[in-house]
């Protein structure tokens, strides 16, 4: 126990010692909570549109301003031929070009159908899709109120309407923030998890350290639970200042209890801890470690379902997200947070990442070794 | 019984293609108290031999005990009982001198109070640095840490993997001061060296090459079997003197020795030969004299010896 001790207090001593790891603890995950979040927002704002109006016809003139009073595109040019609009699209200055025919207005009064033209700049998939989407639904409303300006009410509605009215439960404004930032916390956790505890061990045996601790008494898993504590302690710390900028910030407070969050997450790092020890047993220089590291969190990161949606991947990569970690903790995160589950609710995941702790520790507890 | 002793140990290292016999048949024995030296060219298997004998490595074949205790059975009494010196500086570059003695005391269960005996002439000389970082110190003083810190829990056999390699030569006489008076405290050291002429400091001298012991011996007697005339040899033309001497049937062996050329004869009383012989090429300021060898030379002879042998 004295032994264990002391090797906490060492290790706390080396950390404590190194400000560039300390900023890279402390630091670099509040600044990069503070501005990831704003970044990663799927919502399309400043959709650069090109119009060509044939028409200018009070309508035309109408289904314009409706557009960019919608507050999701900037009227970016008007020209006079969709060749001209073409060059904006080629020159990237526009992601939309909406062409209005000659006789909108007439055809849309005398044969009561009009047609419009939209080309989309599908460079950016996400942009194409979504600005696609807006102006349809915008001509759509305009084709309502049109519709609604001649219609002679009669007795009954001559069509049946159907609407649908969605409310969205747990997140009702659909704020996207309240949805990433649960999920960033995980990967920065994560990060100071596998990451900074496989690079202090390589680190040991970069500069030799290592034999001269290995010709001596120290037993295995004391030498290896002084590694893995003080990246346990750091990470729940890490996610305590996460949560409180969350709070404060982003005005995120957890629906369910935060001693559902911190009891998954302590045991989520004991995976991830293992998931770093593990790195440190099979390579000889940080520079490895840190290449295996990154790699592995990349594809946990996106096999996570921080950006996309698991359900919406193809089968196979849905059984391969069950093999990721990060997906469970950031599912857990935002099941708790943002709905209030409680431990009964996430028992499954608790019991996976669990067996992953289990097992990465296992293995790389079998893999290391005080001689060769 | 002997404080260490190995018996024909074996260590072969295998990558993909090649397989390289790093030990051929090690075998020797420590008495207890004894400065044993084991001096060799770089790659003659001298880190692997500490490796194996501080339980670092398995040797393949063979089987070598320290105080006793087998490395391979007993390796956890082992890892209480030596101390181990890398070649390498292995000590924490961010914990001051302190710290890191007292890192290491705390680990093999004991206090720096509690043997300050052992370490305290050598600590002296750190103390005004104690609150310094490892890192920032100069290389004397970061092996004469490291030699506290193997030495912090009073071990039995202290194993010195090159502790002068790169350090300059007044620290280097420093050191074998230092290992001379831990020697009369009774502690066994094995000590690794590839300069020739620290041989001479050791009780007993094992030389090694290419993973073999070419001989054991206690400096004087080595210096002893050496039975052959041998010259120290200048002129102001030492290259094609060399050469000069290397063409001469009646040398055995010439080679750079310092400000002089030495000069083995194959046989006894050739000094005039000798003379006449450089005295026909165009040698100036020719000096020529009949020295006592040092053990440095009986290595050269001994080394020259085995490579023949491997010829034939």
């Amino acid at each position: 126990m004295r032994t264990l001790r002391f090797l906490l207090q060492k290790e706390f001593k080396q950390i404590f010692r190194d400000k560039a790891i300390l900023r890279i603890i402390f630091l670099v995950p509040i600044v990069q909570l503070l501005v990831l979040p704003w970044a990663a927002d799927y919502e399309m704002k400043n959709i650069n549109i090109t119009v060509i109006d044939h028409d200018h016809s009070p309508y035309s003139r109408q289904l314009i301003s409706k557009i960019t009073a919608s507050g999701y595109f900037i009227l970016q040019n008007y020209t006079a031929s969709y060749k001209e609009a073409l060059i904006d699209i080629e020159k990237d200055k526009a992601d939309i070009v909406l062409e209005i025919p000659a006789s909108f207005q007439k055809n849309l009064i005398t044969k009561n159908e009009a047609k419009l033209f939209i080309a989309v700049n599908a460079i950016n998939g996400v942009k194409a899709n979504l600005g696609g989407a807006y102006v349809s639904s915008i001509i759509q409303n305009f084709n309502q109120q049109v519709r609604m300006q001649w219609i002679q009410m009669p007795r009954f509605s001559p069509q049946l309407n159907i609407e649908v009215v969605p409310s969205n439960w747990y997140n009702p404004q659909m704020n996207y923030k309240y949805f990433m930032v649960p999920g960033i916390l995980v990967i920065l956790v994560t990060m100071i998890g596998s990451f900074l505890a496989s690079l202090n061990i390589v680190r040991e045996k970069e500069i030799g350290t290592v034999e001269q601790i290995n010709v001596t008494p120290i037993r295995k898993y004391q030498f290896i639970l002084g590694k893995l504590i003080p990246f346990w302690i750091l990470g729940l710390i890490v996610l305590a200042i996460g949560l409180g900028i969350s709070r404060f910030f982003y005005g995120i407070i957890s629906a369910g209890s935060l001693w559902v969050v911190f009891g998954f997450a302590a045991v989520y790092l004991l995976a991830v801890l293992g998931l770093g020890l593990l790195i440190s047993t099979y390579t000889v220089t940080q520079q490895q470690a840190m290449l295996i590291s990154f790699f592995l969190l990349m594809v946990f990161i996106l096999l996570g379902g921080l950006f996309t949606s698991i359900d919406s991947m193809p089968h196979w990569a849905q059984l391969v997200t069950r093999a990721d970690p990060v997906s469970y903790f950031i599912e857990v995160m935002r099941m708790v947070i943002l709905k209030g589950s409680g431990w009964a609710d996430i028992k499954n995941q608790l019991l996976i990442v669990l067996g992953f702790a289990i097992l990465l520790n296992g293995w790389a507890v079998v893999n290391y070794r005080k001689r060769y | 019984m002997p404080s260490v002793s190995a018996k024909n140990i074996v260590k072969f290292y295998e990558t993909k293609n090649d397989k390289i016999q790093a030990l051929c048949g090690i075998s020797f024995n420590v008495t207890k108290g004894e400065l044993f030296g084991i001096i060799g060219p770089d790659g003659a298997g001298k880190t692997s031999l500490f490796r194996i004998l501080t339980t670092l490595l398995l040797a393949d074949k063979g089987a070598a005990s320290v105080d006793g205790y087998d490395v391979v059975k007993d390796f956890k009494e082992i890892r209480k009982i030596v101390g181990y010196m890398p070649g390498r500086f292995s000590l924490y570059q961010d914990l001051t001198v302190e710290e890191n003695l007292e890192f290491f005391a705390t680990i093999f269960n004991t206090t720096i109070q509690q043997n300050y005996d052992v370490i305290k002439e050598i600590y002296i000389q750190l103390e005004p640095f104690k609150k310094r970082r490892a890192g920032k110190l100069s290389g004397g003083m970061k092996q004469k840490l490291a030699l506290c810190c193997a030495l912090i829990h009073k071990p039995s056999v202290l194993f010195l993997d090159e502790p002068t390699t790169g350090v300059d030569a007044v620290s280097r006489n420093e050191f074998w001061d230092m290992l001379k008076k831990l020697k009369q405290q009774g502690i066994t050291i094995l000590v690794s060296t590839p300069y020739m002429n620290e041989a001479a400091l050791c009780d007993r001298v094992a030389l090694m090459q290419l993973g073999k012991i070419l001989s054991i011996n206690s400096p004087a007697e080595i210096i002893n079997q050496f039975k052959k005339d041998l010259f120290a040899v200048r002129s102001s033309k030492m290259l094609s003197l060399l050469n000069d001497l290397k063409n001469f049937n009646e040398v055995e062996d010439a080679y750079f020795f310092g400000a002089y050329h030495h000069v083995v004869m194959k046989h006894k009383n050739e000094e005039q030969d000798l003379k006449n012989y450089l005295s026909k090429y165009s040698n100036d300021n020719l000096e020529i004299k009949n020295i006592q060898p040092d053990i440095e030379d009986c290595f050269i002879e001994l080394m020259k010896q085995s490579h023949e042998i491997e010829l034939h």
